[in-house]
Order: C-alpha cells, then sequence, then structure tokens
C-alpha cells in the first residue's frame, strides 16, 4: 500500500499518527491505573466537568484546553476530598462534578461573543487539526507518565491494590491518591482533541478491557493496553481516513471491534480446546 | 528490654465525634501474649483492631508502642481488598514489606523477592506465586496475606478474622500455624469463631463498645454476661459442650450444662 507512506507527506496526517501514538502511551497506562482501580466513573466526571473550563476558555478568549485543565484537576481533586472528607457518597459526588462543569461550559459557550469555533472539535474530537505545541505537550506528558511509572512503579501499585494496608506500612496514600488524579486529569484534557470529551472514556477503558483478556499483572497490562491503543487509533484514524467519517468516532469503533474479535477468538479457542 | 509490646490506655473511638463506637479499651500486649478479640458484629472488634494500627485516631486515652511500628503485621479482613485487581500473588506479598527504596525501575529486588517466595513455600503455596490474586480459592487468599503480613518478620501480628471463606480443613491449619508463629511473635487475633479459637489463645479481650480483658482462655456465660458480650460459646472442658446465649434471669446458671 504505497498511499499509506503518502499520507506521511501530508503535515496533518503526520500530525495525527503521532497525537495518536502519544495518546496510546499516556491513555494506556493512565487507564491501566483507572480501570484496575474501578475509577473509571471517577475519569468520567474529570472529563465532563473540563468542559466548564473549555467554556471559559471561550470566554476569556483564552486557548479552551489551559481552561479545561485547570477545572480537570481542580474536580479530580473535589471528588476526592468530598468522598474523603465530606462525607459525600463517590457516585453523588461524582455527579455533582459532572454536571456542574457541563453547565459552566454551557452557560460561558452561551455568553461568549460570537460563533464559538471548533467547539465540535473539543466535543468529538478532531485529531487532524492537533496543533505542534499540543503535540509537544503530549509528548511531554507521556515521558513523565513512563518515567513516573518506571520509577515509582510499586509505590502506586501497593496503593491502587490495597490502601488501607498500604497506610500501615507508611506509604505515602494521600500523596499517591491526589497525584496520580491530577494525572488523570492531564491526560483526559490533553487527550480531548484526539476522541473528544465524548468520546475519550473508551480510550481509557477499552484497550485494557482487551488487554486485561491476555493478563492479570498491573506492568504487562499496561504495556498491552499501550499497544492496543496505538493499533485501534491507528487503524481507527486510517479508516477515517478512507471512509471519510470522523476520525474520533471512528478510533472508538476500531477499539471496540479489536475487542470484540479478540474476545470471540479467545471464546473460539477455548471451546475447540474442550471440544 | 520492655516487657511489654503495646499499652493501650483508656481508649475510646468515635466517629464524628458523637457516635462512641469503641470506649474504655485498656490492655497490654506482651511478648508472648495470644490474645483472642471476641464480640458480636458491630461490636468494634475492627475498631479496635483499626485504632491499635494507627488507621483510626482515639478520641481519648493513648496507644503506646515499645516497638517499631514496622514489626507489626497485619492481616486485614479478606472483603477489604479488591479479588479482580490485576496483582500477582508474589507482588501482594512482596506489598508487606516496609521501607524499601521507592525508586524500583522495574529491578527486581533480590532479597525480598526471596524472602516472599520462602513464605510462599512455608504455607505450601509457592506454585500459585505468578497467579493472579482472584485465580485463588478463600484459603489460598487467606494464606497470602497472611505471607505478606510476615514480609516485616514481626514482633506482633494482627489478624482480622483470618477464618472467612475458607474450609475447615485450612482453619485448623490456620491455627496450628498461628501456635507455631506464636513462639516467635505475640498475636492478637480477632473472630467470630469463639469456640474454636479460645482452644488456641492464651487470653480473651471481649469488645462490645466496651472492652474487658480476661486473662485466660477460659470464659463462662455469666462471664460473658457481666461483660455485656452476647454470645454464643462452645466450652472445651473434659467434653467439649455449647452454651447457648445468656439467660435473662441469673438464678439458674450453670444448671443447662
Amino acid at each position: 500500500m504505497g498511499t499509506i507512506i503518502e499520507l506521511f507527506s501530508y503535515d496533518f496526517f503526520t500530525h495525527a499518527f503521532w497525537a495518536s501514538f502519544f495518546a496510546a502511551i499516556s491513555c494506556g497506562i493512565i487507564g491501566t491505573y483507572i480501570v484496575s482501580r474501578r475509577i473509571v466513573f471517577v475519569s468520567g466526571g474529570i472529563t465532563h466537568a473540563s468542559f466548564g473550563g473549555i467554556g471559559i476558555g471561550y470566554f476569556l478568549g483564552w486557548n479552551p484546553l489551559i481552561g479545561a485543565a485547570i477545572f480537570a484537576v481542580l474536580s479530580g481533586w473535589g471528588i476526592q476530598l468530598f468522598t474523603q472528607k465530606g462525607k459525600v457518597r463517590e457516585d453523588s459526588s461524582i455527579a455533582i462534578w459532572w454536571s456542574l462543569g457541563m453547565a459552566i461550559g454551557i452557560i460561558f459557550v452561551y455568553l461568549s461573543p460570537g460563533y464559538a469555533p471548533n467547539l465540535m472539535s473539543y466535543l468529538f474530537g478532531s485529531v487532524l487539526t492537533v496543533s505542534m505545541t499540543e503535540l509537544w505537550l503530549m509528548g511531554v506528558l507521556s515521558l513523565v507518565l513512563i518515567l513516573f511509572f518506571a520509577l515509582f512503579y510499586r509505590l502506586v501499585l501497593y496503593v491502587a491494590f490495597d490502601e488501607e494496608f498500604a497506610r500501615t506500612t507508611g506509604l505515602p496514600v494521600n500523596l499517591i491518591n491526589y497525584l496520580l488524579i491530577s494525572f488523570i486529569a492531564i491526560t483526559i484534557v490533553l487527550n480531548i482533541r484526539v476522541v473528544g470529551i465524548i468520546l475519550i472514556l473508551s480510550l481509557l477503558t477499552l484497550p485494557q478491557t482487551t488487554a486485561n483478556l491476555f493478563t492479570k499483572d498491573f506492568k504487562k497490562l499496561m504495556v498491552l493496553s499501550v499497544l492496543f491503543a496505538f493499533l485501534g487509533s491507528l487503524s481507527g484514524l486510517l479508516f477515517s481516513f478512507y471512509v471519510d467519517i470522523p476520525s474520533g468516532a471512528s478510533i472508538i469503533f476500531t477499539l471496540v471491534l479489536i475487542f470484540g474479535l479478540t474476545k470471540l477468538a479467545i471464546y473460539l479457542r477455548n471451546k475447540l480446546r474442550h471440544a | 528490654m520492655n516487657t511489654k509490646l503495646v499499652e493501650i490506655k483508656d481508649v475510646a473511638v468515635s466517629y464524628d465525634h458523637q457516635n462512641v463506637v469503641l470506649e474504655e479499651a485498656s490492655f497490654d500486649i506482651c511478648p508472648s501474649d495470644f490474645i483472642g478479640v471476641i464480640g458480636p458484629n458491630g461490636g468494634g472488634k475492627t475498631t479496635l483492631i483499626k485504632a491499635l494500627l494507627g488507621l483510626v485516631k482515639p478520641d481519648q486515652g493513648q496507644i503506646k508502642f515499645h516497638i517499631p511500628i514496622k514489626k507489626v503485621g497485619y492481616l486485614p479482613q479478606i472483603n477489604q481488598v479488591d479479588k479482580r485487581f490485576p496483582i500477582t500473588v508474589l507482588d501482594v506479598v512482596r506489598s508487606g514489606k516496609t521501607g524499601s527504596k521507592p525508586f524500583t525501575l522495574f529491578k527486581k529486588n533480590v532479597p525480598d523477592t526471596e524472602f516472599a517466595e520462602q513464605l510462599l513455600s512455608e504455607m505450601g503455596i509457592a506454585d500459585l506465586r505468578h497467579k493472579a490474586i482472584g485465580e485463588l480459592s478463600g484459603g489460598q487468599m487467606q494464606r497470602v496475606f497472611l505471607c505478606r503480613s510476615l514480609m516485616n518478620q514481626p514482633e506482633l501480628l494482627v489478624l482480622d478474622e483470618p477464618d472467612t471463606f475458607v474450609d475447615n480443613h485450612f482453619e485448623s491449619e490456620l491455627y496450628e500455624k498461628l501456635r507455631e508463629l506464636n513462639e516467635r511473635m505475640a498475636i492478637v487475633l480477632v473472630s467470630h469463631d469463639v469456640g474454636t479459637i479460645s482452644f488456641y489463645v492464651k487470653s480473651i479481650v471481649c469488645v462490645n463498645r466496651n472492652v474487658h480483658y480476661h486473662p485466660s482462655n477460659v470464659i463462662t456465660t455469666e462471664q460473658l454476661a457481666s461483660y455485656n458480650c452476647p454470645l454464643q460459646i462452645i466450652t472445651h472442658g473434659d467434653i467439649p459442650h455449647t452454651v447457648l446465649k445468656m439467660h435473662d434471669n441469673h438464678d439458674h446458671h450453670g444448671h443447662h450444662h
């Protein structure tokens, strides 16, 4: 297929390629933590709360991602704090931040003068229009995450597995929790451009669920998730290009397809083995 | 050397500073102790353990340690952990080690790994070390958590209902193992199975909001009643016999034996 190589001569495609690559690394790693700790809906809350920041960004004329980052981190801490200190049940706490962020976003987008350009690209993603700055940020984030998880792997693993026991062995549980929720927030915000607010949860859960079919070891789960995320986003990207459909939705569709086929293959193999 | 490992003095714990769940807890833990903690569900057994481990802060009183806190091994209730978490048995056991360097770089810590493997083979489950925790049975899981609590070679071992989700065979094996460990360390064992543990423990702490220390392993219904501790107990006299719930009227106590 000479056409794929041809595609790389277009800047927008090279950008999209690197964006999917970095998205796979950051979402693969952070998603493994999210899925293992069963905080998928905490992440959903953070994702939607970040829309408030996007609205305020439009209103003030800033880059909406700056507002989104602030909102995401604050809502992440907020959910944690409400649950821990305020004695609010976790799912209720998530719903509060989730809807508050969306509401603020809607109000400020409405108040912003004129028409809000690219609003759809934040909601549904637009990997083909990712800027050079955003690419750099995604690259740095991927590097930071790789280094952090390589250096503090056991610390993160032990706290995630049994928080209370980790306290008795003197590990800095609160610090790890708040640090990781901040990483989750930043990862979500920087990957919004790839698949959008509405769809980002899938990039944080689908590759991990597929990888979980092969391994139950946290370390291997991270590596495999990155691979599946990359496979899914790259083939989704190519598919969207040839069929001319939105890239974000195409990536999710491919990720689900990979999961479905893998699950089916494993099912058939077990069936044949026992037949 | 101090002869006491831990001194617990007048400890009271409450949630939200209004609901008192534990009060007047006073007892000492000495080096060769084997203390059984009994009491009804919701009576504060787990709270006492958590206060002892520093996981909940007492409102009153103090808990004084004469050994470093890392010399206290802990086996929490099994339903506290997520059984589908992607972690291997070996990693679970290694997580019991404190004071390892935080930087690991995926590197294998050979002494830790070897000690963990040694504990696993002493418990007869070395072949499970690369399995995920979720693939084990209840009894195997409890053995893994027992190994984890022994990683620091503790001087005091605290176990919160290690006999839940295990079969009878493992239960007796577990208690024999604890008896063996008791030669090297003090043990505090929380259990709802009063009858079985009274056979192994040397002294009993009865927790039903109030805490009573009972310096022997024989406890009668009358004593339980005076401790306000409503329990069904089985005693191990010459002929094992069951003593059913305490009575409201105490004038014919003992006659149903």
